[in-house]
Formats: C-alpha cells, sequence, structure tokens
C-alpha cells in the first residue's frame, strides 16, 4: 500500500498538490516532514501572492533546519493555512492533510507533477 | 551513503542498532539524533542523555614542567590548579585571537589531560607538540586511543552509580575528577559537561567504549535515559550560553570580546601567548561583544544571519551577525548569540535580524538563557 495517497500530485521538491475543482492545494510531503523533524515555523506568503513554478513561495523551519517551499505550479495565493501559526506541529501530524500550507488559482499547466508510484520510485533512488 | 574516508567511533555500531541519524563531523560519522532533537534535548533537562564524543580529542602532558608548560599556551592559571580538578579555558595565537577552546584535566602534580574540539585536533596537537617541547615534557595526542561518553542529566548520578561505578565517581563535587571504574571499565571520570546539566564526562580506552556505553545505557533505562546526538547537544550548550568553536569563537575572535574575560588571567604569575595583545585590547576597550538574542518578532535567528538595526530596511548595512540560533525547546522561545557593537550590547536594546529579506525584531537578553535548579 502507498504510504502517499493517491488523489495527490507531486514534486520532485517533495511538495503535494490536490486538485479541488479549479483550485490547487499544495503542502509537503511525510518524506520532507521526516527529514525536518519537529516543525517549529512556516513561513507563507500573502493572500494574492502570484508565484512562478518552482517559485520559492515560503519556508519550513524545525529546531535544526530551514528548508524552503517551492510552488509545484504557477498561480495566484488565494488562501493560506493560518492555524500553522501558532499550531506548526499539524503539518508533522497530517502533512498530506490538515498541514496543507497554500490553495493557489492556477495559471500554469498541471503535467510537470508526478503521481504517486512515480514519488515512491524517486524517493527509492535517493535513499541510499 | 557514509564517505569511506570518514571516521568511525568504537560506539558506531551501537549507533546504528539504535536507530541513529548518522551525519559527518570534523572528518568522523557522528549521530545527529536518534529519537529526535526534541525529546533528547528534553530527556537530559528530565531524567538524562548519553552521548558519544568520542571525536573530539585528547592530549597527555608529563612531566615536572607539565603545568608550566601548558599554562605558557593558555589564558588560564594552570600551576594553579588543585590536582584532581578541571579547568576550561582557551589557547590564542600572538594576536589574542582563538585557536581553540579546552579543559584541562589535573591528573596528578605532572600529569594532565587537554580535550580539544574535533575541529580543531590537528591544529592543537601540532601547536601544544611544539611548543611544550623546551620544557622537557612527554606529550602524546591519544586522541585516537581514547572515547568519550558524556552522561548528563538531573538523574546522572543514580544512573553512574546504578551502572557499578566506584562509589567515588558519584561523589565528585563539580569540576573534579578522578580516575576509577564504572562497569568494571578503567575510566578518567569528571564531573564536567557541555549541557547545563549535572553529569559526567568519561574517557576510556576504545576498546572498552561499548561496555561503558551498554552499561551505562541499561542502567539507565529505568530512569528515562536517552541516546542523544550532536543536534540535542547543540541546543542544549546554546540555552546554557556556551560557545561552540566556529560559530562564537574563533581565530578572528578574541576571548574578551566573545564573553570569555572570566577565562583570562591576565595577572597569573605566567606569561603567555597572546597576553600582550590581550592586556592591549583590555586597555583600549572592546569594539564588539557577543550577546544574548531573543527574538521578539516571528522568526528564527540562526548562523551567519545579519543584525540590523531594528527599524532599518531589509538591505541595510549589518550591525553585527548572528553565530548561533535556533528555537529552544526547554523555554519555547526562539534564541541566539550574536555580535554587536559594545554600544549597542546593553540588555533590552533592541535590533533587527535579516531572515530571507525580512528584518524581524529581537531584543538583547541576560545569559545563560537556561540555568539548571541546584
Amino acid at each position: 500500500m502507498s504510504k502517499f495517497p493517491s488523489d495527490l500530485k507531486y514534486t520532485k521538491d517533495h511538495e503535494w498538490a490536490k486538485l479541488e475543482g479549479d483550485l490547487v492545494r499544495v503542502g509537503i510531503t511525510s518524506y520532507a516532514v521526516e527529514q525536518l523533524g519537529d516543525v517549529t515555523l512556516v513561513d507563507l506568503p500573502k493572500v494574492g501572492a502570484k508565484l512562478a513554478v518552482h517559485g520559492q513561495f515560503g519556508a519550513i523551519e524545525s529546531v535544526k533546519a530551514v528548508s524552503e517551499l517551492f510552488a509545484p505550479i504557477a498561480g495566484e495565493v488565494v488562501e493560506i493555512n493560518g492555524a500553522l501559526d501558532a499550531n506548526p506541529e499539524l503539518v508533522n501530524e497530517g502533512p498530506h492533510d490538515k498541514g496543507w500550507m497554500i490553495v493557489l488559482k492556477p495559471t500554469g499547466d498541471l503535467s510537470e507533477l508526478m503521481d504517486a508510484a512515480a514519488y515512491e520510485a524517486l524517493l527509492d533512488g535517493l535513499d541510499h | 551513503m557514509t564517505d569511506p574516508a570518514s571516521k568511525q567511533t568504537p560506539i558506531h555500531a551501537e549507533h546504528l542498532a539504535l536507530g541513529a541519524k548518522m551525519v559527518p563531523y570534523a572528518g568522523w560519522t557522528m549521530p545527529v539524533q536518534y529519537a529526535g532533537l526534541v525529546p533528547e534535548h528534553k530527556a537530559v533537562r528530565s531524567a538524562a542523555g548519553l552521548f558519544d564524543v568520542s571525536h573530539m580529542g585528547e592530549m597527555f602532558i608529563e612531566g615536572t614542567q607539565a603545568a608550566q608548560a601548558i599554562d605558557a599556551l593558555v589564558t588560564g592559571d594552570i600551576p594553579a590548579m588543585p590536582v584532581g580538578k578541571a579547568l576550561y579555558t582557551v589557547c590564542c595565537n600572538e594576536r589574542g585571537t582563538i585557536l581553540d577552546d579546552l579543559i584541562v584535566y589535573r591528573l596528578g602534580e605532572e600529569r594532565f589531560l587537554v580535550v580539544m574540539n574535533a575541529s580543531n585536533r590537528e591544529k592543537i596537537a601540532g601547536h601544544f607538540a611544539e611548543r611544550v617541547k623546551p620544557f622537557g615534557v612527554t606529550f602524546e595526542d591519544a586522541s585516537d586511543r581514547y572515547a568519550l561518553l558524556a552522561l548528563q542529566g538531573p538523574k546522572a548520578v543514580e544512573i553512574i552509580a546504578a551502572a557499578g561505578a566506584d562509589p567515588v565517581i558519584p561523589a565528585l563535587t563539580s569540576f573534579a575528577l578522578t580516575e576509577a571504574k564504572v562497569a568494571g571499565v578503567n575510566v578518567i571520570a569528571a564531573r564536567t559537561g557541555y549541557t547545563a546539566e549535572d553529569g559526567f564526562e568519561l574517557f576510556c580506552a576504545n576498546e572498552d567504549a561499548v561496555t561503558l556505553w551498554r552499561a551505562l545505557m541499561k542502567a539507565g533505562e529505568a530512569f528515562g535515559l536517552l541516546p542523544a546526538g550532536l543536534g540535542a547537544r547543540d541546543t542544549l550548550r546554546l540555552e546554557g550560553r556556551l560557545s561552540l568553536y566556529g560559530n562564537e569563537i574563533d581565530e578572528t575572535t578574541n576571548p574578551l570580546e566573545a564573553g570569555l574575560g572570566w577565562v583570562v588571567k591576565l595577572d597569573k604569575p605566567g606569561d603567555f601567548l597572546g597576553k600582550d595583545a590581550l592586556k592591549a585590547i583590555r586597555e583600549a576597550g572592546l569594539t564588539r561583544k557577543i550577546v544574548g538574542l531573543q527574538m521578539t518578532g516571528r522568526g528564527i535567528a540562526r548562523h551567519g544571519y545579519p543584525l540590523v538595526l531594528a527599524d532599518a530596511e531589509p538591505g541595510s548595512t549589518p550591525i553585527g551577525i548572528v553565530t548561533s540560533g535556533s528555537p529552544a525547546p526547554s523555554l519555547d522561545k526562539n534564541i541566539g548569540l550574536g555580535y554587536l557593537p559594545a554600544a549597542l550590547s546593553a540588555i533590552g536594546t533592541k535590533v533587527g535580524v535579516e531572515i530571507r529579506g525580512k528584518v524581524i525584531e529581537a531584543e538583547v537578553v541576560k545569559t545563560p538563557f537556561y540555568k539548571r535548579v541546584r
């Protein structure tokens, strides 16, 4: 059984994207979270920010590390997960659901995104 | 994948068996965490943690002039050390800047152990080997045959006793040391550490290291002992305002500006390398100082981030730099250390930390950030 939900799409930077009608919800994968450890701070853009594909939209920090967040697709930020401000641990608790970070109105195409099986194959290639 | 050129401590296989995440550090493959940085950090503060710090370097200096030989190379007063005591000190060059911070252990009238940072092992061993020659002492860089375990936390005394330590070990007072046994293993045991908690540093021969590690882990189980890695070691020492070579101190910093004036004994009888430079610096006054920082705005200061005036725009000329910084797991705050101009170093001064193109406010605070209840 895949540990990465099949209804999400993935990037090589360990972000996930969920198509919801004509909007896309974005977060980071459990693999990325595992590398980070306990999340202490999530730095998100403002609503209305326009992102280029692979552009940095924020950062996520643990005690030891800072990781940049990259937009899986181009688009405009229409919603951010305000709950992460007071409760960054939501990312550890539910990286593929309640730990979501932003919702984008896409302006670019989604074709570069990979499915769960392809993402797992990518990870298998990394863990050596 | 481990770099084949990287050194492993004698405890390496134990770390792998415990599921440690291993990282390269100073030419060694070391455990950065096991259960996780935060649980390990918290365990050290509430129960105990066991650290493998065998990568650190050990030098033995022996002879009638051993005290004098070391005294000439460090800022502390070595001949004044009682036998059976340890001293934290720094070794400077002729400019008064820091080659390493060290702990000197007086094993006897004429017998000393000097412990150096893993990152400075070759530099310091070479420096000492050369400079002690005129004193006719014997010098040994014993780093490759000694292991070092640090048992740190409020339960350390109970754990070491339960592990079968000779009673003289749990009876050690702060900064005292002895040569005795734990679980049948010969150790140099010192009541010292790098975590701002009670605890012991235990030096043993490489071939005994696994026996000692396992004995302490077993005895510690009932007390909540966790194996702890370099990640927790760094957050623990930061909360206690202990310096890290390469961050707060290096060959561009002098001990006076680094807040280590208390280890510099300019009035000690012996001359030492860097004395004249440090005297001149003291007379001239400091231009910058290490301060403790607490984030008041939302952000985390980290090593290398610029410090700017509190109301400065991003991209302004920095007034200082963050030398260490992270969230403090025991304090629920984001803390740091950094250099600021002496005139802007008073407690309560507000400054800005430049974080990813934004200036976030921080305040100069008193240190240490954490002090253990005694």
